[in-house]
């Protein structure tokens, strides 16, 4: 019972499938006659796509740690934190809790999908012994998890927002939040851009079914 | 095995697995049962009787919170007399000034825009289809439309930024909830519920087939 059942694809049939809507057309047709999405087997394009959009997001990413998320002034003193620096904060105050959402959601969640999308883009050109069904899970959670990283900024600008006390308390967002919100929309628009069917291919023409 | 004349049968009777490419015959199951490939575990379809009613009724019902949620503040903070009160449009648009007023846009278009332009496009696109109308022009494109938003719909984690930002400042001021705080929370629900009961696949079948009949109506 291992590895999942051998199923006909589409592209085996000789057809091609709507990744919108699920439709299938005859090999060849160029765009969906149900939702109008362009029609391709498989897209060639992808890891290039997947790539570009990843190096945007990891470049945008070391800014969004190196300069301060926020400016907080408390009466006359002005402090700055960094993402990482405000969680210490946070833990020193004693709210472990909420210094452990935000670590995972602004540092492991970026960290771990910068390493899920380049592995699962190389072991999808390599090949890779792990199981196309424990791929497709990670996968399946790189696309699920991605957006919770927003949150962070929202924090910065529910904070920007309400705190506006005078001299007593006022918090202004940094530079770092413009960075981190972009590497977070660039990491999505690279999984989006990955083709998940092509975890599947490479298991298909390995059990000896090749099609030329 | 089947796989000779699956691969002959007609294409609009076939449902290829939109993560895996799989090929299968599409058959309505049960209603509150669900057809999932047997090789990615990816839900195909999932019909639930009454369903284009009831996801009517939560768009609607989302289209009013989101626009009582913009009005009302959330949340209140006080220290040493000095007060203040942010609604959601002043926390979307907080970031104003040079470079930050583009996060101020995105911000504002990821918590009330998209999630707003998602509950008109379902109630607009099903509404027809539920009182067995033929659905109305442009359907299937903005079905699509509201789709490929789905991702970019970020009520939720703003519901959770909300209870984030309330621990952080807890030491520097005293908070309170507003009551659209308790609106959003409730918006969070209603989506997450929403999207349980929608099952794509039905959807799009449900307005080939108007799209279909309406023209063959009109003549040309």
């Amino acid at each position: 019972m291992s590895g999942a059942p051998h199923l006909l694809t589409a592209r085996e049939a000789g057809l091609v499938s709507c990744t919108r809507c699920t439709r299938v057309w005859p090999a060849g047709t160029s765009a969906c006659g149900r939702c109008g999405k362009p029609l391709v087997s498989r897209d060639g394009y992808s890891l290039s796509r997947v790539w570009a959009w990843w190096i945007a997001g990891l470049m945008c990413y070391f800014p969004a740690n190196l300069y301060p998320m926020l400016r907080t002034q408390v009466l006359f003193t002005v402090s700055e934190d960094t993402i990482v620096g405000g969680a210490i904060e946070l833990a020193k105050y004693g709210s472990y809790f909420v210094a452990l959402i935000i670590l995972i959601a602004s540092v492991a969640i970026p960290i771990g999908k910068f390493v899920a999308i380049a592995w699962l883009a190389v072991s999808v050109r390599r090949g890779s012994r792990a199981r196309p069904q424990s791929r497709h899970r990670l996968y399946e959670i790189v696309e699920y998890i991605g957006r919770w990283s927003m949150i962070d900024v929202f924090v910065v600008a529910i904070l920007t927002a309400l705190v506006q006390l005078n001299i007593a308390a006022s918090i202004k967002p940094g530079p770092a939040a413009l960075a981190f919100a972009l590497s977070v929309i660039f990491t999505m628009l690279s999984a989006q851009a990955f083709d998940p069917r092509l975890i599947w291919d490479r298991d298909t023409s390995d059990d000896g079914t090749d099609r030329a | 095995m089947h796989d000779t004349d699956i691969a002959r049968a007609d294409p609009a009777e076939l449902i290829a697995c939109p993560q895996c490419d799989a090929l299968y015959r599409a058959r309505m199951p049960e209603h509150g049962a669900r057809a999932v490939c047997a090789r990615c575990h990816t839900v195909l379809i999932a019909p639930k009787r009454r369903a284009g009613m009831t996801i009517i009724m939560l768009a609607a019902a989302v289209l009013v919170l989101v626009l009582g949620a913009v009005w009302f503040p959330f949340l209140k903070i006080s220290r040493q007399g000095f007060v203040n009160e942010a609604t959601l449009l002043d926390a979307a648009m907080s970031f104003t000034g040079g470079p930050l007023l583009v996060l101020s846009l995105a911000v504002t278009a990821l918590i009330v825009l998209v999630p707003l332009a998602r509950a008109v496009l379902t109630i607009y696109v099903l509404a027809p289809v539920v009182f067995d109308r033929p659905p109305p022009p442009g359907a299937l494109r903005l079905f699509a439309l509201s789709e490929a938003l789905r991702p970019w719909s970020m009520a939720e984690i703003f519901a959770l930024g909300c209870a984030v930002a309330l621990v952080k400042v807890a030491d520097l001021a005293q908070l309170s909830f507003g009551p659209a705080f308790w609106m959003f929370a409730a918006l969070v629900f209603l989506t997450v519920i929403q999207d349980r009961w929608m099952c794509r696949w039905s959807v799009w079948h449900a307005l080939e087939q108007g799209q279909a009949a309406r023209r063959e109506r009109a003549p040309a």
